[in-house]
């Protein structure tokens, strides 16, 4: 493909390290008859070079930035095994119905990373690549792990299985809520939401990603107050319940304070954010496995790399990353809710975090085969915008195994937050006995939710007041494998 | 009160009809059925007590209600709930776990606060039923 790689990859030896500059294809980063190797890393990059840039050169470009590549010709190669650690671009094709993109597929040798560390295996492949100028756009599109490589990560310090029997709860997705308004309430205000929540039905409440220790509510206050309403809530109900509490903040030495703190209240679960960064996620996983503590994940932030088609990170790439760190919840899209998501892509990222191995599923989005190895499941988190009256919608879309979080479609429920909690509650119950019992929810559901409705009025007044709620936007985030977007 | 553990527990006591019915989708799920009954609902009380082993070789439907029969003509005030368990590698854990039946009085759980320095409580959940010793409880 381009006058400039038909010369041979690898040239006479003295020619090929002559001081000068040479292609990328030239030094060896394009080798269209290289066969991946089962312990080679993959990753399936999209690029959109720069006009007159010829997308074999791009792709052994970014091969070439990604791994041992620097623009010139250096003689200190020939002091390595310098044909092993070079990745290899493989594979360049035309992306379906995007004119000026390609996908290039690139392998990596299993030598190139450091066991166990996300910061170092993002480091190579997002660390210099991203900003390179013969690129208009990069974006990361998948990746697949050897084997090798998976084991040498500890994964989710809880999983799906083992957080399903510590809560004593099956056969049903849980069931949450973010507290809102997100700032502003003082710790006793914030526990009576998160005690009217979880005593209406809830399984989980949850601190938002931006609830850390502000003026209006410092940490230990949040953290003893909902531990108050966790409890008087387990008494009320008989069930366990839990309150994500936010550790994240500003240095390590104070995440471990507070995830301590809520250890000795006896939390059952604690939370960070994206934004602490991948070392940090690491370190909360590694004390979270120590300490038995189940570790909610949100993703904020993530959005500013996975949501453009053209550039950036896949969320699909970002959630693999998070289960080889080893978190238990992440959130990861509702289909039908105020956030990003086409269903076939959000589908994709749910079958990243709970299979036990990730056939190739181009319409999902989902390129490499990819073995788990027996790493823990991560348990999927549906948040934002949704409510009762998509239940069937939801089921259908994301399964059994996800937590269900309606913030505004519990909090804001016109008899209360009790009486909201309940109506999802009652709401899920009866779309999961519906569907074991063989019902067509999907067709039925509106009809299931209404009969469940005239034994619980919360569920009555929930649906009159947020029945017709929809987030009909296109997506900007879709399978290049079918012609358009599914319909939500 | 009414303790909310269980798949089903916010939705009315199933009928018999509906009991069966989930049984069905376990079975066909190839999922081995078991029954369990207490008089000690507290939420860590993990291990009920068995009423049989699982039915692993258990085809119809009717073989577990038949046995939910006998555990509630046995055990008429004690929690009964039936398990679906899945031996799938991965899994090998439980997929559904329902109760089906409850004393006629739920007096509930009492939340005892010892208070210790720096604000900090420990909880504790106390089932009032279980200051009666063990098969006296709801009589």
């Amino acid at each position: 493909m381009g006058s400039a790689t038909d010369r041979p990859a690898s040239p006479d030896a003295a020619d090929r390290y002559r001081a000068g500059v040479l292609t990328y294809a030239q030094m060896g980063y394009w080798d269209p008859d290289y066969p991946p190797k089962d312990t080679d890393l993959l990753a399936l990059f999209r690029i959109t070079p720069q006009d007159g840039v010829d997308p074999v050169e791009a792709a052994a470009a970014v091969a070439g930035e990604s791994s041992t590549a620097t623009w010139t010709v250096v003689w200190t190669d020939r002091l390595t095994a310098a044909d092993t650690y070079r990745a290899k671009a493989y594979k360049v094709e035309p992306v379906p119905n995007a004119p000026g993109e390609f996908f290039a597929y690139v392998a990596y040798d299993l030598d190139l990373f450091e066991p166990g560390s996300i910061a170092n295996l993002t480091a190579s492949i997002i660390g210099n690549v991203f900003g390179f100028k013969p690129l208009k756009a990069l974006r990361l599109e998948d990746m697949r792990f050897p084997v090798a490589y998976v084991k040498t990560f500890d994964g989710p310090p809880t999983g799906i299985v083992v957080e399903r029997e510590r809560l004593d709860k099956f056969g049903r997705p849980l069931l949450g809520a973010t507290i809102k308004p997100k700032l502003g309430l003082s710790g006793r205000n914030y526990g009576r939401v998160v005690y009217e929540a979880l005593t209406g039905g809830l399984d989980f409440t949850k601190d938002d990603e931006n609830i850390n220790s502000q003026p209006f509510m410092h940490w230990r206050d949040r953290f003893l107050f909902c531990m108050e309403a966790v409890n008087h809530a387990a008494a009320a109900t008989g069930e366990l319940k839990g309150h994500y509490l936010n550790v994240t903040a500003a240095t390590m030495e104070d995440m471990y304070e507070r995830a301590e703190f809520a250890k000795e209240l006896g939390s059952l679960i604690v939370m960070i954010d994206l934004v602490i960064g991948f070392t940090a996620i690491q370190s909360m996983s590694k004390w979270a496995r120590r300490n038995d503590m189940i570790l909610h994940l949100h993703r904020a932030g993530a959005s500013t790399y996975t949501r453009q088609r053209s550039h950036g990170v896949s969320f699909r790439v970002i959630a693999k990353w998070m289960r080889l760190a080893g978190v238990d919840h992440i959130h990861a899209g509702t289909v039908v809710g105020k956030l990003e998501g086409d269903p076939n892509i959000v589908q994709g990222f749910y079958n990243i975090l709970r299979e036990p191995r990730n056939p190739v599923d181009l319409q999902r989005g989902i390129y490499f085969e990819q073995d788990w190895a027996s790493l823990r499941k991560v348990m999927p988190v549906a948040s934002g915008g949704i409510h009762a009256g998509q239940m069937h919608q939801l089921l259908t879309y994301l399964g059994e195994d996800v937590v269900l979080q309606f913030g505004g479609g519990t909090i804001g429920h016109p008899m209360g937050v009790q009486a909201g909690a309940t109506a999802n509650r009652v709401a899920l119950e009866a779309m999961v006995l519906a569907r074991n019992e063989g019902r067509d929810i999907w067709n039925e559901g509106p009809q299931i939710l209404a009969d469940a409705a005239r034994h619980c009025l919360p569920l009555k007044a929930a649906l009159d007041t947020w029945g017709e709620v929809t987030f009909d936007y296109a997506s900007t985030d879709t399978p290049d494998f079918v012609p358009t977007a599914t319909p939500a | 009160m009414r303790i909310s553990q269980g798949t089903f527990s916010f939705l009315p006591d199933l009928s018999d009809d509906q009991i069966r019915a989930q049984a069905e989708y376990c079975l066909a799920q190839g999922w081995a059925l078991s029954i369990e009954h207490t008089d000690d609902p507290h939420p860590r009380n993990t291990y009920w007590e068995m009423f049989g082993q699982p039915m692993f070789d258990l085809r119809d439907a009717a073989g577990v209600m038949s046995a939910l029969q006998a555990a509630r003509s046995t055990f008429p005030e004690r929690y009964i709930k039936i398990n679906a368990f899945d031996a799938s590698r991965g899994i090998e854990s439980l997929r559904l776990s329902f109760i089906v039946h409850r004393p006629r009085h739920e007096p509930g759980f009492a939340l005892v606060r010892q208070e210790e320095r720096g604000r900090v409580v420990r909880y504790t959940i106390r089932a009032y039923a279980t200051d009666r010793p063990e098969g006296e409880r709801y009589e």
